[in-house]
């Protein structure tokens, strides 16, 4: 055989695993039962920190958020001008994001409907990702619907993206060839060096998180997990990242919503 | 952003020892840690903290490197009179936050 001849026959034999290799797509296998919040995985200690309204560290950007939102910025209303001084026209609301939006044409989460609602009614420019300003509103409006369970109906605009974030899930990644489902789905409650493996809600974003030593959205969580199988973390506010937080809120559903959590 | 919370009860019996609790939002960066591109980030932290309560310092602090961001302090003292509660926190460079609680003393 010839040396040619003998690298296409490797090529052959490549492109037939190719072929014949399971897909990266795992099979969708959502046995969560019972369903349980990430907190429940925490240390008393931490569950303890994330009860107390006082020491709480994520209601430093919460009192933040209500002056944000009670703060008139030149002409422009504020926030608390349309929704109420106590946000009471926005309880309920977190637990019904992302949500698609008919104007943009375009699935928004919480940060996005509130740059949405900046640049829209208050002429003013949308706030960075996992800035202090974007954190803390998220953060104040989130914890407006503390203690309501998600909900999030699949509406037909939202179902692409619930689709998008459901293969993004259980599909493998990175150098560790890990799907978010073989940690999440099949293997949660169990060690993985010191910590106990959590189902994977996003109900408590935004979250402190103690190795963050700061408040953090969803996004950036995300962006942790993908690191941690050595995989390229997507952007912040990416559309990926947003149909991963549609599907893992329809996942979420009937969770109670308890922003700030505080996280490991 | 440097928010400060405090939780001081508002009346206190004469004589009653009170639980005060402060929160302060602050990176406390440690001066050990690196960038992402290998550079030492400066330190940047909260030296001192102090309660000044009728006339006098209550309760104080010196904070190191290995205090964690926004430090949470929980501690007592006995209320004596009706007055105002004084709480600073000084930084390495001198910057100095504060806030005042009023508590009234039947």
């Amino acid at each position: 055989m010839s040396a040619r001849a003998a690298a296409l026959a490797g090529l052959a034999f490549l492109v037939a695993c190719g072929q014949a290799a399971p897909p990266d797509r795992l099979p969708a296998s959502d046995t969560l039962d019972p369903l349980l919040s990430g907190s429940t995985f925490l240390t008393p200690e931490t569950q303890a920190l994330q009860a107390d309204d006082f020491a709480n560290p994520g209601f430093l950007w919460i009192d933040r958020g209500r002056d944000l939102f009670r703060s008139v910025q030149e002409a422009n209303p504020s926030c608390a001008s349309c929704h109420g001084d106590e946000g009471e026209g926005l309880m309920g609301v977190a637990a019904r994001y992302p949500a698609w939006d008919t104007q943009s044409a375009a699935v928004l989460n919480l940060e996005g409907r509130i740059n949405a609602c900046r640049e829209r009614h208050q002429s003013q420019p949308a706030l960075d990702h996992e800035s202090d300003d974007l954190l803390a509103l998220t953060a104040y409006v989130a914890h407006l619907s503390n203690g309501m369970p998600v909900s999030v109906e699949l509406t037909p605009g939202l179902q692409p993206a619930h689709d998008a974030g459901e293969t993004y899930f259980f599909t493998r990644r990175g150098q560790f060839n890990l799907a978010c489902a073989q940690c999440h789905n099949d293997n949660w409650g169990k060690q993985l060096r010191g910590d106990t493996i959590s189902q994977g809600h996003g109900n408590g974003f935004p979250a402190y998180r103690l190795e963050w030593q700061s408040l953090g959205s969803l996004h950036r969580r995300l962006q942790d997990c993908d690191t941690g199988v050595r995989a390229e973390p997507m952007p912040l506010g990416s559309d990926t990242y947003t149909a991963l937080e549609v599907y893992l809120a329809v996942r979420a559903s009937g969770l109670d919503i308890e922003a700030p959590g505080v996280r490991r | 952003m440097s928010g400060i919370r405090l939780s001081v009860p508002d009346t206190a019996a004469a004589g009653e020892v009170i639980e005060i609790r402060v929160l302060i939002q602050h990176a406390m960066e440690s001066g050990f840690r690196r960038g992402s591109r290998g550079e030492v980030i400066p330190r940047d932290i909260i030296t001192k903290f102090e309660c000044l309560y009728a006339d006098e310092t209550v309760f104080s602090a010196d904070f190191h490197p290995a205090i964690a961001a926004n430090p949470l302090l929980t501690f007592h003292t006995r209320a004596v009179e009706s007055g105002e509660l004084l709480f600073r926190w000084t930084d390495q460079n001198g910057t100095v936050w504060q806030d005042t609680a009023n508590l009234t003393v039947t």
